[in-house]
């Protein structure tokens, strides 16, 4: 199998949107043959990191990279960036703000989630600058 | 125990029918924090929440779960009724609050042949 590279814009402050580009991979990923652990994985961080760039960057870019030894997924975005990494990869620490929270997101579960779902994350982040996260799945 | 069985025997009200009716229920996950139930639910549960948003509905098509039912009879928002028709999630409702449908159900499964 020869590589697949997908991109995808992540839409800023509509929740209705969230959850395309992941809804889109996931299909992708069926229609390919992938194993379902894998599929779940892979869409549930995706989600996850979506959401984050809708409620607190005002959207971004996804990335997915398929190759036949690993899924990368590339997320990035230009909004405030990440002031404590480490305070954020806490499970139950959110900086959401209510209007988000009534809808059932900031549990402080976004970072955990994802870094629990893939195989390798990376965050690069810098205040007023933006995000980008860096997630590889391996396929062996 | 399909999801038809188990909304006929039950009682509870079909909101939408989506491709889910025939879906096997294997277990039952209660939880109305997105994030949680994404990390916690498996394929082939009754998902019972309050949330009648479009992102709940974001969550069961990533979970495969078998069905949402919405309970204490919790609004399901317009956008999220379109957006489970257009993605074929079956969507219940019923009265009765997380617990009580969680224990019913559980008890059905446990009983079944």
């Amino acid at each position: 199998m020869n590589s697949v590279k997908l991109h995808y814009d992540v839409p800023g402050d509509d929740f209705t949107r969230a959850g395309e580009a992941s809804g889109c991979v996931k299909k992708m990923l069926k229609e390919i043959g992938f194993e379902p652990d894998i599929i779940r994985n892979v869409s549930i961080a995706m989600y996850e990191a979506e959401i984050n760039m809708v409620i607190h960057a005002g959207g971004g870019r996804a990335d997915v990279e398929i190759t036949p030894d690993y899924i990368e997924v590339i997320l990035s975005d230009d909004g405030p960036g990440i002031k404590d990494v480490e305070l954020a990869m806490q499970e139950g620490y959110s900086t959401a703000p209510d209007n988000v929270r009534s809808l059932g997101f900031g549990a402080g579960m976004g970072l955990p989630n994802i870094k629990k779902y893939s195989d390798e994350m990376k965050i690069d982040t810098e205040i007023n600058v933006g995000t980008t996260i860096t997630l590889r799945f391996y396929l062996h | 125990m399909t999801v038809r069985e188990l909304a006929e025997r039950l009682d509870y009200t079909i909101l939408t029918e989506g491709r889910g009716l025939e879906n096997e229920v294997t277990g039952c996950y209660c939880g109305d924090l997105l994030s949680w139930v994404m990390a916690k639910a498996q394929s082939g549960d009754v998902w019972l929440t309050v949330m009648g948003n479009v992102n709940s509905i974001a969550v069961a098509m990533l979970t495969d779960c078998a069905c949402i039912v919405l309970t204490e009879l919790a609004p399901l928002d317009t956008d999220a009724r379109l957006k489970a028709e257009s993605h074929g999630i079956t969507i219940l409702t019923t009265h009765k609050n997380s617990c009580e449908g969680a224990v019913e159900i559980c008890s059905f499964l446990k009983n079944e042949p």
